[in-house]
């Protein structure tokens, strides 16, 4: 049985069209696999797979250095091997890097075993960087606010994409 | 083994309003040739991604040639790196590494694989379009032609004298270095970004 995309890709692409998104930075997790899919289709967006993590904030502050929009795609997990280019680059350079994560491990509901998850909003409030979690098509448009706060505050915005549905495994 | 200085004097005579991008030791040298501080970006403590910010530079402006100053003890840090240029190509980026097999900076310890790895061998496996070695300043200076106008990415193998820096941090003159994100912004106004 087919299940339900409550996030479906097609609103998340949606949204970085309306952004202006020029470049994907991104590495595969098991959350956005039909949504990278889509984005191949696409021509108005040049698709940048990386090694590691940590390049991807790195490449957007090029990619921003040069005048284009980039958004970076990448799990928690790989966020937290990303620390030290989110200080360096992003927030000392003061770029406005908007970074899709994906929530691996949130239940929302429920006990959350998976330490990923558990230290996710920690790691990001210590990092004094600024998140939204969406979790529907609803919660779309905050991709859009995430945009607009990195830009009037030159600085990383995290958009944490909640895994409870697994909405972007159809 | 070549100066590090003398080099990048050749490399400047080629940048053709190009934005170099140098890291760590290569920095200070860097600073002394440049003829064109609006379009360098020094990255200072970024853990080997200087290549990656460069990477993003090149792809973001196809028609500026982009040169970055790697280290070797940088580029250890960020290996993938070399996979990922490769994959995505871009023309006109261009790879420098100063092999000198030392963490400069932290006072000369020796880097893991010293005398054994090829940094260009490295590169040239990973699938740069070209792969270059020297170890003599004439004979890239009689090649600076060909290596610098070469279809990208093109990487660059220096085996440069080592550049150590031992006295403690907080005694070191300044370096006279932008800041990067000053230098950022004076290169997007260059560019008209």
């Amino acid at each position: 049985m087919t299940q339900q995309a409550l996030l479906s890709p097609e609103a998340v692409i949606e949204e970085f069209r309306k952004n202006g998104v020029s470049h994907v930075v991104y590495l595969p997790d098991s959350e956005t696999n039909w949504m990278y899919q889509l984005m191949e289709a696409d021509p108005s967006m040049d698709l940048i797979p990386v090694s590691r993590e940590g390049e991807s904030i790195a490449i957007a502050a090029g990619i921003i250095a040069g005048g284009k929009k980039p958004v970076v795609l990448i799990q928690n997990t790989g966020m937290f091997e990303s620390g030290d280019s989110i200080r360096g680059l992003a927030q000392d350079c003061q770029m406005p890097v908007v970074m899709l994560v994906g929530y691996r491990g949130w239940t929302r509901h429920g006990p959350t075993p998976d330490s990923a998850a558990r230290l996710t909003e920690p790691t990001l409030r210590a990092w004094n960087v600024p998140y939204y979690l969406v979790e529907h098509d609803g919660d779309a448009d905050r991709i859009s606010a995430a945009f607009a706060d990195a830009e009037r505050t030159r600085w990383p915005v995290a958009v944490l994409v909640g895994d409870e549905y697994h909405g972007f495994n159809r | 083994m070549i100066n590090q200085v003398d080099l990048m004097a050749v490399v400047e005579k080629h940048r053709n309003n190009g934005v170099v991008v140098p890291t760590m030791t290569g920095s200070r040298g860097w600073n002394e040739v440049s003829s064109n501080k609006d379009r360098d970006i020094p990255i200072g403590g970024a853990m080997g991604k200087a290549s990656s910010f460069a990477l993003g530079l090149a792809l973001a402006q196809p028609d500026l040639k982009v040169i970055v100053f790697d280290g070797d003890g940088s580029l250890l840090m960020n290996l993938g790196t070399l996979v990922t240029i490769a994959e995505k190509a871009p023309k006109n980026l261009y790879h420098f590494v100063l092999e000198n097999g030392v963490y400069g900076v932290t006072g000369g310890q020796p880097i893991p694989g010293v005398n054994k790895l090829s940094f260009a061998g490295m590169a040239r496996e990973a699938g740069y379009a070209a792969s270059f070695e020297f170890d003599d300043l004439e004979d890239f200076a009689s090649r600076a032609d060909e290596v610098l106008e070469a279809e990208g990415p093109v990487f660059i193998c220096f085996k440069t004298t080592p550049e150590i820096q031992n006295e403690p941090i907080g005694l070191r003159p300044p370096s006279g270095l932008k800041p990067t994100r000053v230098a950022i912004k004076d290169v997007m106004a260059s560019l008209g970004v």
